[in-house]
């Protein structure tokens, strides 16, 4: 599996900086072995054999190797102008809208809707259909990031203050992994998402989905799961719609069990390593926003019974 | 007078290191008291000073720049107005104590909170958070040292930093 590789372009977008990526390479490779190949037949002609090349005959064969060099910069020049052009012409019609926005260290991820009651907030985790054009509105939320999906597209900064966008669009279904590109701070490394490109019915079972409010608790220990989330620490900073919590400054969890990472993508999303992050998530990774939570056993093993519904 | 100036710069590095830690996992053992909580200058017999607890993070830029950002994350902003000004609740910037100026009592008004509209943090906020608030809750009066308190705004900033504000004595009113 190739999640995160340049060379194995998901989507059109990616295809065209892979095919720029490769025309590099090759010219580059052909100057490497012209050059390395001169050097090698001076080096084994030796000096004392020739006589001393006169003024002229220097001057031209500088002149002739300054020629190739501005051909073949020109030529990448060239190469690279009409990458962007083809980028640029990707067509966005009946384009997927995704807001996404970058904070330390995590993305929030809005689908856009002009209904409100129709738009869906998920976390750390993109999921958009095959075939279709998805354009992607990026904000920070603090210091500037980078959204890099290197199986999808090239990488843009997030800036604070500013608007950028990115095009891209997934041909082939699949899971790809993208990271912050741009130092963003101490778990700069740590801030990753998944990408999940689905069949379009797929996708749209999986958005109506993520657009219903948390089921209510079942079971006993999942009812006092949702009052330690509701009363303890996790209202604070976290929202999950449907209860109590409804706090924005962490990412929404309303959705939590259907992922596939927690900490944006820094470990799987099992309940030993949920357990783990509730407690402790300065032992998995330090100096991120979440506080260590203090939650007793019971406390611990009811919120996580809460959190596996969360589906 | 070689050794001695080496002797120097290991000292003032050490002596910088407070300043410049991270604690992201322990809490130190003195953040665990909350006792001593004084809310009236009227005691029984002769007053005593009541025993003083130090936040922490009163002399830890990290902590305390943390608390600054607590400060806007938990809504403190909503009532006490940005950068502590004042608003619907009292402002934190002047010398005016209502309950007081020590950590351990502002501790208390975070965590039980107080009549006419503080809400109560306690059981939402774990006691680490609540040191890094008393500490940059004290710095916005120049009561904690100049050289840990926060210097700048992760954005746009219309008042002098914490940093730069001048030492206010407090003065203990028990009334708005």
């Amino acid at each position: 599996m190739h999640i995160q590789s340049v060379l194995h372009p998901a989507g059109i977008e990616a295809a065209l900086v892979s095919r720029l990526w490769w025309v590099m390479f090759w010219t580059c490779a052909v100057v490497w072995v012209a050059v390395a190949g001169a050097m090698l037949f001076a080096i084994r002609r030796g000096r004392t054999r020739v006589a001393p090349a006169n003024e002229r005959s220097v001057f031209r064969n500088v002149l002739v190797a300054a020629g190739i060099s501005l051909v073949a910069l020109v030529w990448l020049l060239f190469e690279s102008v009409l990458t962007g052009r083809a980028q640029e012409n990707v067509s966005t019609k009946d384009s997927l809208h995704i807001q996404v926005t970058g904070y330390q260290w995590w993305w929030d991820v809005q689908y856009e809707n002009p209904v409100p009651s129709l738009q869906v907030t998920a976390a750390n985790e993109i999921h958009i259909p095959v075939g279709r054009a998805v354009v992607v509105d990026l904000f920070a939320g603090d210091v500037i990031h980078s959204l890099w999906i290197p199986n999808l597209q090239g990488k843009i900064d997030l800036i604070p203050g500013r608007h950028n966008t990115l095009t891209l669009r997934a041909d082939a279904p699949g899971i790809y992994r993208g990271q912050c590109a741009e130092y963003c701070g101490a778990q700069h490394a740590h801030m990753a998402l998944v990408v999940v490109a689905e069949p379009a019915e797929q996708f749209e079972r999986w958005l109506s989905a993520n657009r219903a409010p948390a089921p209510a608790p079942v079971t006993p220990s999942q009812v006092r799961g949702k009052e330690v989330v509701e009363r303890g620490p996790c209202a604070m900073c976290h929202n999950i719609t449907g209860s109590l919590a409804s706090a924005r400054t962490a990412p929404d969890l309303t959705h939590i069990a259907s992922r596939s990472t927690i900490g944006a993508a820094t470990v799987p999303n099992t309940r030993g390593y949920l357990a783990g992050w509730i407690l402790d998530p300065q032992h998995i990774k330090p100096g991120n926003r979440m506080p260590p939570t203090g939650l007793s056993d019971e406390e611990l093993q009811a919120v996580l019974d809460y959190l596996e519904t969360l589906k | 007078m070689r050794h001695a100036v080496v002797i120097l710069v290991v000292a003032a590095l050490a002596g910088a290191c407070e300043r410049e830690t991270r604690r992201y996992q322990e809490l130190p053992a003195a953040a665990n008291r909350e006792t001593g909580v004084r809310l009236t200058t009227l005691q029984p017999g002769a007053p005593q000073q009541s025993e003083t607890v130090q936040s922490p993070y009163q002399n830890n830029a990290w902590g305390m720049s943390e608390g600054k950002r607590l400060f806007a994350a938990y809504n403190c902003t909503g009532c006490h107005g940005v950068n502590g000004g004042g608003a619907i609740g009292p402002a934190l910037k002047d010398d005016k104590w209502i309950y007081g100026s020590q950590p351990d009592q502002i501790y208390s008004t975070i965590s039980q909170g107080r009549p006419d509209g503080m809400p109560s943090f306690g059981g939402h906020l774990p006691a680490q958070q609540i040191w890094m608030l008393v500490a940059y809750v004290q710095s916005m009066s120049g009561i904690t040292p100049k050289d840990a308190a926060p210097s700048r705004n992760d954005d746009q900033m219309n008042a002098i930093p914490e940093s730069r504000t001048g030492f206010l004595p407090p003065i203990q009113t028990g009334h708005r």
